[in-house]
């Protein structure tokens, strides 16, 4: 299907516009936001897991010089009422400050205002509190036994989810075991593995923060935040301070990363915005790195029970995942939807006949979950990749060769899964077969092999996926599934434009450029991007889910096309020429056939803008919107292949080659896409070998610092091997599908199959990631994994 | 990651940083780099009222070799002590060692006073100062002291030193055929396990040997087992071979962490002792 966007710029490496201010410490970020008269708030955060809180003391607190007021968790439930969660699932009564019972460690239990952010440090940590211990629960399959600890009174053995059935035969009223119990009953080989995708934190180079200025004068709120959706942002903060949302105005100013951690709405912003609207003050919150990784959300941490049913022959039969999510002491804005995300993928990129998936979500003493870059998928495909792994490796057939028996036909799309999945296209072979053309397949196995013959533990790993992006129609979202776009041809001819979508690293400044340039017949120097302040950008959900390009750009799209049909109703009227005839090229607009007619894109603004006289039927100005929502969410794919080493003494691991094909439809900017995957592979390959989060058994958390949590260096890795395949999607008007999850989900089974592979001559079939040195030397010396 | 108040003072010299230091009654802290002491200070797990900052003191960086001996400036950046020529050519373990400390940042503003004074179980300096037998320059209120590098860290995060003194230098003499070889703990990127060789061959036999281990106990220690297998031995592979499996064995008091366990760490101590001692080796031959 050919893309209905004019290849000009769209398509070209176009440098990002956002870098030189963003790499010259240019940027404007909610820290540098500075209002006069703005006081300060620190956060006194419970230093245990589970407690009662006895008693709090704030009077020494209050009586440091600057401080303004200091509030209890019972003070702030006095004008603020629960965390509003995103989900349809029950959920426990969360407060922003708890006053009875913490849960976690840093949940907050005071907040300090004061002068400045030093004082209010000061004040926080002179805040005494005293609990009564209660019991700890770390481990999710521990606290669905409801012992030693229930964390919420009316969510017995702390199961928040489930369990939850899906697949072949699931219905709400009953479950139909039959198709499912046959593909087992008629396998030949049944595979058959506890696996766990553990905790990470999303550690964006920018932690979160918040400045929440109410003007009483005005009645009128504004909240500056790193918010990955100021319009979702917006819409609850207003709910929770008796605000209409025409009294608030949400910004998000540069946004240093946040990989679906700055999806949800955080209790620090609820409070900062009803503690300015009940103090009359500016407020900021910043998070400090040490908060950051205490308090923002945490991703992945599901263990699954994976059962792989197939004949000899290698195709798959039926597959049984049986999914416990731990998702820490509370439910966050899309917590409790994200694991159902791994069930719905369930399928990857195979005709699966019959699937069972099981979801239970578990409530233990730990930081909540929520999204992280891929937010379900990655689980779902890492269960799925292990597993046809091992299905590989117990026929003993190439890794390859097992997946390609089992793959969707190209020719089936769109096809639904027995999840329920509707994925819209893909040519998975093809994803495949350049994979293994571009690592050169053969060759590295006869590497690996020579390898081995001098005693050195060299793997290959390989993996498909296939994710679920651009996320819509508005069936599939409590916010809508749709995003916005106003394009404006500006008097003097220059254009600007506003997205709904947050861009918060993702470079749409230069991608939606591109292609309103070429839209237009404009530079790309005349066009400017405004989005992330809900002040100018009339409506928008945000960016999460890959889904800017897909839905916010078809929206700008569509905006520009309909400005661009109003222009040339002016031109044809100043070229007495019948607007289907008009050419917009090279800053001018044109009759077709006589460039010598051709009036300047700027005077035809003009004209819009005094249009004397006004033709006939026309407003006049050019500025025109669009909502855009698709008919179905895009299902991008790809194939990944990782060389790996383990080191004999030590079991150190080291990458040796990474190839990744990526298939995201229509390309805008290769550059960007390119990007996206090299980070997207950096975290996919940072889970499998060096990123973990870790609690003792008394839920302290033991990575509360880069010091014990590590995350990849550019050093870590060889030069990423990458190319597309290009297979567009008919649900939106581009073809493009996104790719900012990507990279996270190919990469990390592959990883980890590469080092069962080095480790294969130990008799070991699956290693749990991440794959830490020791954990891999023990497996060398006979040892459990 | 906000410190508690402190007043900051700019000393302008050795005597001057002393002095201030005594002004300051035991709540002084010396900054120099501030890679150790600034993160701690951020977690408020160091909470001194009075910083003095000595990176200023002029001829406080700096290396030279003076009568055949080494001498490098405690506020010498580990980044200068990586690239340094004479090092490179005269006593390259010691390089080595501060090439791989943390990352270019840190490499960049931490100095080896710094690294020294702070006693991390897990740095990497101190192995191979116990490798190259490294004397401490130490001026005080009372005047100067010397303090070898075994007798100088008293335990995690405990040294020799009083709180109106300043290490100011380091000596020693430089052994070429030495090298240092680490474990990486991936996060802070300081040694799991830490080994520094030093050997002094004659005529193709190892007349003496010192071996540095940090990272893998409270405390760096000498490896004196390994020490007295390679006493007097051909100097090669084989040797280093079979002395290093040594390594490890009588350490009482071996780390455990998320990172690695104390049997892990035990079972890598023979494993980089051997990687040390075949790279002093590897020198030789150069």
């Amino acid at each position: 299907m050919a893309s209905p966007v004019l290849p000009k710029l769209v398509g070209q490496r176009v440098k990002r516009r956002e870098d030189p201010r963003l790499i010259q410490g240019r940027g404007t970020y909610v820290d540098d936001v500075k209002i006069t008269g703005m006081q300060h708030l620190a956060f006194k955060r419970s230093d245990i897991a589970h407690g009662r809180i006895r008693s709090i003391d704030t009077s020494a607190a209050e009586a440091v010089d600057g401080v303004e007021a200091v509030f209890t968790g019972a003070q702030i439930a006095e004008f603020l009422g629960p965390m509003p969660i995103g989900t349809p699932f029950p959920s426990p009564d969360h407060r922003a400050v708890a006053s009875d019972v913490v849960r976690y460690v840093g949940e907050p239990v005071a907040v300090v205002v004061a002068r400045d952010r030093y004082v209010a440090r000061d004040a926080a940590d002179a805040v005494t509190i005293e609990y009564d211990p209660l019991p700890v629960v770390v481990d999710p399959e521990q606290a669905l036994t409801g012992q030693p600890a229930v964390l919420h009174a009316d969510f017995p053995n702390n199961a928040a989810v489930g369990p939850l059935p899906s697949g072949t035969g699931a219905s709400p009223k009953a479950v139909d075991d039959t198709a499912i119990d046959q593909a087992f009953a008629e396998a030949d080989v049944v595979v058959s593995q506890r696996m766990v995708n553990h905790r990470l934190a999303p550690t964006s180079i920018e932690p979160r923060g918040v400045v929440a200025h109410y003007e009483p004068g005005k009645d009128a709120m504004t909240i500056w935040s790193s918010t990955q959706n100021p319009h979702i942002l917006r819409t609850f903060i207003a709910a929770l301070t008796g605000l209409g949302q025409d009294q608030v105005r949400a910004i998000a100013p540069e946004v240093g990363g946040g990989f679906g951690s700055k999806i949800n709405i955080y209790g620090e912003e609820y409070v900062a915005a009803a503690l300015s609207k009940r103090l009359g003050l500016p407020l900021k919150w910043v998070e400090d790195r040490s908060e950051a990784f205490l308090c923002t959300i945490h991703g992945r941490d599901i263990l699954a029970y994976v059962d792989l049913a197939a004949r000899r022959d290698g195709t798959v039969l039926g597959l049984k995942l049986r999914l416990v999510a731990d998702i820490g002491a509370y439910n966050m804005l899309l917590t409790a939807a994200i694991p159902t995300l791994t069930m719905t993928m369930a399928s990857n990129v195979y005709a699966i006949p019959a699937i069972r998936a099981t979801l239970t979500e578990v409530f233990t003493n730990k930081t909540p979950t929520d999204a992280y870059r891929g937010a379900g998928r990655p689980e779902a495909i890492y269960f799925v990749e292990r597993a046809m792994d091992m299905l590989a490796r117990e026929l003993g057939v190439d890794p390859a060769e097992v997946r390609r028996r089992n793959f969707i036909p190209s020719d089936r799309f769109p096809f639904k899964t027995q999840t329920g999945a509707v994925y819209d296209s893909g040519d998975y072979a093809k994803a495949l077969d350049r994979a293994l053309e571009k690592a050169g397949w053969e060759g590295l196995k006869a590497e690996r092999d020579a390898a081995r013959a001098e005693g050195r533990l060299v793997g290959l790993g390989l993996s498909m996926y296939v994710e679920v992006c651009g996320v819509g129609p508005s069936s599939g979202l409590p916010t809508g599934g749709w995003e916005h776009s106003q394009v404006t041809v500006e008097r003097d001819g220059r254009v600007s434009a506003t997205t709904g979508a947050s861009p918060h690293g993702q470079g749409n400044e230069t991608t939606f450029a591109q292609m309103l340039a070429d839209q237009l017949g404009i530079p790309m120097e005349h066009v400017r991007i405004h989005h992330g302040d809900t002040g100018v950008v009339k409506q928008g959900i945000g960016t999460f889910g890959s889904r800017s390009q897909a839905v916010g750009g078809a929206a700008l799209h569509l905006a520009g096309g309909k400005v661009k049909k109003k222009m040339a109703k002016f031109a044809a009227a100043l070229l007495e020429a019948h607007e289907g005839d008009l050419v917009f090229e090279n800053g001018t607009i044109s009759v077709k056939g006589s460039p010598s007619s051709a009036k300047s894109f700027a005077d035809v603004a003009g004209y819009a803008y005094r249009p004397v006289k006004l033709p006939e039927g026309l407003e006049p100005g050019l500025s025109e919107e669009a909502f855009f929502e698709p008919s179905n969410n895009t299902y991008p794919f790809g194939c990944h292949i990782a060389m790996l080493e383990v080191d004999r003494d030590t079991g150190e691991p080291r990458l040796l080659k990474m190839v990744a094909v990526d298939d995201a439809g229509h390309l805008i900017n290769p550059l960007i896409v390119e990007g996206q995957i090299h980070g997207g592979l950096a975290q996919g390959i940072g889970q499998a070998l060096i990123e973990e989060v870790a609690y003792s058994d008394d839920g302290q958390p033991l990575t509360g610092s880069f010091m014990d949590y590590a995350i990849p260096r550019a050093s870590d890795f060889p030069r990423f091997e990458l190319e597309s395949t290009v297979t567009p999607t008919p649900v939106n008007p581009l073809g493009a599908k996104g790719v900012g999850e990507a990279g996270t989900i190919g990469s990390t089974p592959c990883i980890v199959s590469a080092a069962v592979d080095a480790l294969s001559g130990f008799g070991v079939r699956h290693v749990d990631m991440m794959l830490r040195p020791e954990r891999l030397w023990r497996v060398i010396n006979g040892g459990q994994a | 990651m906000i410190p508690t108040a402190f007043e900051y003072e700019r000393a302008t010299s050795l005597d001057d940083a002393v002095a201030k230091l005594a002004a300051a009654g035991g709540a002084g802290k010396l900054i120099a780099g501030g890679h150790s002491l600034v993160p701690l200070m951020k977690l408020r797990l160091s909470e001194p009222t009075v910083l003095i900052d000595i990176a200023h003191i002029p001829d406080f960086a700096g290396i030279r070799e003076v009568d055949r001996k080494i001498e490098i400036g405690a506020g010498t950046t580990h980044h200068d002590v990586a690239t340094s020529p004479l090092l490179r050519e005269r006593c390259p373990a010691v390089a080595d060692a501060a090439a791989v400390i943390g990352d270019p940042q840190v490499r960049n503003r931490g100095t080896l006073g710094g690294s020294l004074a702070h006693a991390d179980p897990a740095a990497d300096y101190p192995a191979v100062m116990l490798a190259v037998d490294a004397d401490l320059h130490i001026k005080g209120s009372k005047g100067w002291r010397v303090v070898a590098a075994r007798d100088f860290v008293q335990g995690v995060f405990t040294v020799d030193l009083a709180p109106d003194e300043v290490l100011a230098r380091v000596t020693f003499a430089p052994v070429r055929t030495a090298a240092y070889a680490k474990l990486h703990q991936q996060a802070s990127r300081f040694a799991i396990v830490g080994v520094a060789a030093a050997l002094e061959v004659r005529g193709g036999l190892i007349a003496s040997a010192r071996i540095g281990l940090t990272g893998a106990a409270s405390s760096p220690v000498r490896l004196s087992n390994v020490e007295a297998a390679l006493g007097g031995q051909p100097a090669s592979s084989e040797t280093a071979a079979a002395a290093a499996r040594f390594g490890g064995a009588g350490i009482d008091d071996l780390n455990s962490d998320i990172h690695a366990s104390a049997e892990y760490r035990r079972a890598m101590i023979p494993v980089f002792t051997r990687r040390a001692l075949d790279g002093a080796l590897a020198r030789l031959a150069g």
